[in-house]
């Protein structure tokens, strides 16, 4: 197979990722993407869809989410409300069975890449629901007594927090990357391809600050690349000195989200870091 | 090819099924994982499903690829300075793994002999039949493994007690894993129609259907889970071997949703009439008030402690440890206890007479399945 994901002008991934999500292509399996929150799992998927210039389909998955909603939806109210009250030809079920987002992507007429956003948010049983959908990539629709099955085999890629384990069947269907937190050097490349050239003392000083915070014991959330990066946008804005940003800490709240970790913080400061 | 690897891996408890080597064969005949380093990469994404699984490959891969560097430097293979780096660095595996020096027959045999030469008590050193000391035979000794004779494991390495080894179950790659638990306790959400009037949707649209369209509302009671937990956990000393399997239980059943409340207390090997948990103390008196019928407690605690912390009066109160269990259970009688003492042992005193009061069943799977279907 001809097609090949190499990154993009503004996701640097690491050379095993490429290898991992081009392997998932050509045998064409769902890529599972695990990481620590804000490591790029969900821009991966965007950077894929981009590289290879094709659309991105994407499914937030709930806790309320069920397996069916990512097939189709029968909207039978809508229908009875029509048949009722008169609004429109009630005899073609078809008018009102929406795709899902997997639906939207199997019928796609060009392949598509399909994300299935932090699966583990939704009910332990969910991934057990999707095994044969996602290994055939085809669904019967009993209300049309039809098959749809996928035009395209969409490229799929599944995130997960690993808040919840996912059943061994359905691991076993997929291929398995770990991203790990980007060392002080990706970390470099990341922040440019963000924010293109800035002034490197700043740079410097707060990505040490930065590593410095992660390694606070008893953190309840590290901060991640996102909130590092929200974080350089503030001290640029407000033209914040490396000097200033290096004792001070200011904006610490871009940071650290938690209000039991800007305590701890404030109480340990002047010891730990 | 590469069928040595897949045994490997086994070996160290990635259990990698057929489909998924197939999927690896499948990808290596279209070209993926061409050189070491790629195949390094590839095979992992295929054969791991957690990150947790890494440490377990390397190991795999390490013995099995450990020659590959001399052969790839053989075969003007290229090779990545730190896979290569890694892999010279990596002692040798398999020493690691204990293996005992000694037949157990052998043993046997030599206990035997022993036996017969010994004539007095013996405690502490390192050849005769008693307590303490590193001779294999005897009890709470530091032999690396031996026979154990009377008394209770203390540093649990014996090979044999009692002839037959149990530990099996509590291997921690055999243990409960936390998605299991979780789908046991979903057996304990009853859901009893208590709430409000609420309009059941797909059950009006299908009355409304057979009606002929005449719309036909049909109402439920919203349904809600009147169960209380309550989980009480033994933190004695005896308890430690077990601390990491009673961490993981007390995990899933505190994120088991759906429950009206979920409380836990420790205690240390019996309750006297204190409950403790992070926060600090709780009288028993003003928690057995609060609770009702509706609470389920389950014990966890291998209930094993000397009679008489069981059955005497303490000083300071003249409720036996016992007495306290009871009053519980008068209270809540739908409670359970969890043992993670394997069964066998239960014929102790301790265990025994808590086991009449309190429904006792191990801490596995399966026992704590069936103390689900008892609540």
């Amino acid at each position: 197979m001809s097609i090949n994901f190499s990154g993009t002008d503004r996701y640097i991934a690491d050379p095993q990722l490429l290898a991992d999500v081009n392997a998932a292509i050509v045998l064409q399996k769902p890529l599972l993407v695990r990481g620590e929150p804000g490591t790029g799992k969900t821009m991966l998927a965007e950077a894929v869809a981009e590289s290879l210039n094709m659309t991105l389909v994407r499914w937030h998955i709930k806790s309320t989410t069920k397996a069916q909603e990512g097939l189709y939806t029968y909207d039978v109210v809508q229908r009875l409300n029509d048949s009722r009250f008169g609004g429109g030809d009630v005899s073609n079920i078809r008018d009102y069975i929406k795709m899902g987002p997997l639906g939207q992507a199997f019928t796609s007429q060009e392949q598509v890449v399909v994300l299935i956003d932090e699966i583990d948010k939704a009910d332990i049983e969910f991934p057990n629901d999707l095994l044969r959908e996602l290994d055939e990539m085809a669904f019967f629709i009993p209300e049309l007594n039809e098959q749809v099955t996928a035009i395209q085999r969409p490229i799929v890629l599944i995130t997960s927090n690993a808040e919840k384990e996912l059943p061994d069947a359905f691991l076993r269907r997929c291929l398995f990357h770990y991203i790990d937190f980007p060392n002080e050097t990706r970390m470099i490349d990341i922040i440019h391809s963000h924010l293109g050239d800035i002034d490197s003392d700043l740079l410097q000083t707060a990505i040490q600050r930065f590593y410095r915070l992660r390694q606070v014991d008893g953190l309840r959330k590290k901060p991640s690349t996102s909130e590092l990066l929200d974080w350089i946008k503030v001290l640029i804005a407000t033209g914040v000195r490396p000097e200033v940003a290096e004792q001070n800490l200011p904006f610490l709240s871009t940071l650290i989200k938690r209000e039991q970790d800007i305590e701890m913080l404030k109480n340990t400061r002047r010891r730990r870091y | 090819m590469f069928l040595a690897f897949l045994y490997a891996l086994r070996g160290e408890g990635i259990l990698v099924g057929a489909a998924q080597w197939l999927t690896l064969l499948k990808g290596l005949s279209q070209g993926l994982g061409t050189t070491v380093n790629t195949f390094y990469g590839f095979a992992r994404s295929v054969v791991c499903c957690s990150e947790t699984d890494f440490d377990a490959y390397d190991k795999a891969f390490v013995i099995i690829f450990k020659d590959a560097v001399d052969w790839g430097e053989r075969l003007n293979l290229e090779f990545s300075e730190e896979l290569l780096d890694w892999l010279k660095r990596q002692p040798d595996v398999v020493g690691e793994l204990v293996t005992p020096d000694i037949d157990v027959d052998e043993l046997w045999r030599e206990l035997e002999k022993r036996l017969q030469e010994q004539t007095e008590e013996h405690h502490g050193g390192s050849r005769w039949v008693g307590t303490g000391g590193t001779s294999p035979f005897g009890h709470s000794g530091r032999a690396s493994h031996g026979i154990r004779v009377g008394g209770s494991s203390k540093n649990r390495s014996a090979i044999a007690v009692a002839g037959e080894r149990n530990w099996g179950t509590y291997r921690t790659d055999t243990q409960l894993d936390q998605r299991d638990l979780q789908m046991v306790l979903k057996q304990l959400r009853q859901l009893t129609p208590t709430g409000d009037w609420e309009l059941d949707i797909p059950q009006t649209i299908r009355r409304t259907v057979h009606n002929g369209g005449e719309i036909e509302l049909e109402f439920v009671r919203e349904r809600v889970n009147r169960i209380h937990l309550v989980l009480l956990l033994d933190s004695g000393g005896s308890m430690e071997p077990y601390a990491q399997m009673v961490e993981q239980f007390f995990t899933a059943f505190s994120e088991a949703k759906g429950f009206k409340s979920f409380q836990a207390w420790h205690f240390h090997n019996v309750p006297y009439g204190k409950l403790y948990n992070s926060d600090g103390q709780e009288s028993m008196l003003t928690l057995l008030q609060q609770w009702t019928p509706q609470h389920r407690v389950v014990w966890v605690g291998d209930a094993c402690m000397a009679p008489y912390e069981l059955m005497a009066p303490t000083y300071f109160s003249n409720m036996r440890g016992l007495d306290w269990i009871v009053r519980v259970q008068e209270k809540c009688p739908k409670s359970v206890w969890l043992n993670p003492e394997s069964q066998q042992y239960w014929n102790h005193p301790t265990i025994r007479s808590i086991g009449e009061t309190v429904p006792m069943y191990p801490l596995t799977l399966d026992g704590l399945s069936q103390a689900v279907q008892q609540m």
